[in-house]
């Protein structure tokens, strides 16, 4: 019995398996010092939470993602794996040559480079983010990116500091971890958030028709006023622990930088859920989004583009607490209006858990409450 | 750098082709070519899913289910 098969059909390796060695090859080798995003995408390239890509993306793999939200072998792929250098960098690099990316000064990994090429971008963020906008958190990031972009397979020598190495399952293990427990379906939820009511209904609904639920909370920068991550996955400590059945879930991080570019960007969560061997993927109401840049539901239009995706999108609809059916409720199973409705604001919650309130049962289970009132500091500052 | 030609040409029988036409009206579907792209890459999914063996040895196994254990996940 196997789970979903990977991505492209092979779940990627490049994981240096002799590191030590490795090390003491590379050190008369030219270096890049890159950031921790790219330091993080390195390392899911290596354990294959990117299958089938190899390595950084090359132009002409760049280039069919944004046109065409494919890889040039026709498989799915909507968000750009690059690395960008500047021409500083670049002077010292010729195509077909390895070189040592690193992070604060450690070697994280090599790099064999296949090509070094230019790119727009504008173009880049008009495609990926839908907009130009310089408020947009993407498109911001993009328009500051270096002049030029490297491309070719890596290999990974370590891995960046990890706090939460107990949380942190690689496609690999949960694959083994799934079959383990017997699952033939497992449902792949995202978040970026300590769990309310709203978030509980719509990962049981998903688990009324599936094996398990995978909870993977994506860990890394945040914005001022967010859950901390440590916050987050103590809230879903307690809430698996007390609201549902054994062997039901399995909660593991995913270490990824956001890059808020919603339709696109659901596209990419589920192929990395797919990777670790999800057979479905939950997408709810404005995924992967940011302002008011995309639509509601817009996410769900762009899975209709993908029959090949190999994994099964479930679209969820936002639930609410309904006063009159006394109970938990959404679009499609109230008929109640909206003055019987109390919704789920996540900034209603955040304002009521900063003044050390209590949120209502019917918002947030007490369990978890206790649990983000027990963090002096739930929330990250400036 | 060499320009790879994104379409090729598949023949298919007119009266196939008539046939898509009528029922491909109101789907959303541009044209008839994007409706069989569409219809061929989900067939082609479902087959490539079927011929895919086993992405990991017993060994592998072995030692992950260890690291799972050690972890609290097993």
């Amino acid at each position: 019995m196997m789970v979903s098969i990977p991505h492209g059909g092979r779940l990627v390796n490049r994981v240096s398996s002799d590191r030590e060695g490795l090390l003491r090859e590379v050190c008369d080798l030219p270096s890049i010092e890159i950031g921790l995003d790219e330091a993080l995408d390195a390392e899911n390239i290596a354990y294959g939470v990117y299958s089938p890509l190899e390595g950084f993306m090359n132009y002409g793999e760049f280039s069919s993602v944004l046109e065409d939200m494919r890889l040039p072998s026709d498989i799915p792929w909507t968000i750009p794996i690059v690395l960008d250098v500047d021409e500083g960098a670049i002077l010292s690099i010729r195509e077909g040559d390895d070189v040592v990316l690193k992070y604060s000064s450690e070697p994280v990994a090599v790099m064999t480079v296949e090509e070094v090429y230019r790119f727009d971008r504008r173009l880049y963020a008009q495609r990926v983010f839908g907009t130009l906008d310089p408020n947009h958190p993407g498109v911001s990031k993009t328009l500051k990116m270096k002049e030029f972009l490297i491309g070719g397979p890596i290999t990974l020598i370590r891995e960046t500091p990890n706090p939460y190495e107990k949380y942190t399952l690689r496609p690999v293990e949960t694959r083994v971890l799934f079959e383990e427990r017997g699952w033939r379906t497992v449902a792949g939820f995202q978040t970026r958030n300590a769990p309310h009511l709203g978030h509980e209904y719509i990962q049981k609904s998903a688990l009324v028709f599936t094996d398990g639920l995978f909870i993977n909370p994506v860990i890394g920068r945040k914005k001022s006023g967010d859950f901390r991550d440590e916050v987050i996955l103590a809230a879903y400590e307690a809430l698996v622990g007390n609201y549902y059945p054994k062997n039901t879930v399995v909660l593991s991080i995913l270490r990824y930088e956001m890059k808020y570019a919603g339709p696109r960007e659901a596209i990419h969560h589920a192929i990395m859920r797919k990777n670790f061997g999800c057979t479905h993927f939950i997408v709810g109401r404005d995924h992967a989004g940011v302002g008011d840049y995309y639509k509601p539901y817009e996410a769900w239009d762009i899975f209709r583009e993908f029959p090949d995706l190999g994994i099964t999108p479930l679209f969820v609809r936002e639930f609410f607490y309904c006063r009159k059916c006394s109970g938990m409720a959404n679009d499609k199973t109230c008929p109640h209006g909206e003055g019987h409705r109390v919704r789920f604001s996540g900034t209603e919650i955040r304002r009521m858990l900063l003044n050390g309130e209590r949120p209502p049962p019917e918002l947030m289970r007490p369990e978890v409450v206790d649990v983000i009132l027990k963090f002096e500091k739930p929330f990250v500052e400036d | 750098m060499a320009v790879r030609k994104k379409y090729t040409t598949v023949s298919i029988p007119t009266t196939l082709y008539e046939r898509i036409k009528t029922i491909m009206e109101g789907t959303g579907f541009k044209s008839v070519s994007d409706y069989v792209t569409y219809v061929l890459r989900e067939v082609v999914a479902m087959h490539e899913m079927e011929r895919m063996s086993k992405p990991f040895s017993e060994e592998d196994v072995k030692r992950i289910k260890e690291r799972l254990k050690a972890l609290g996940y097993l």
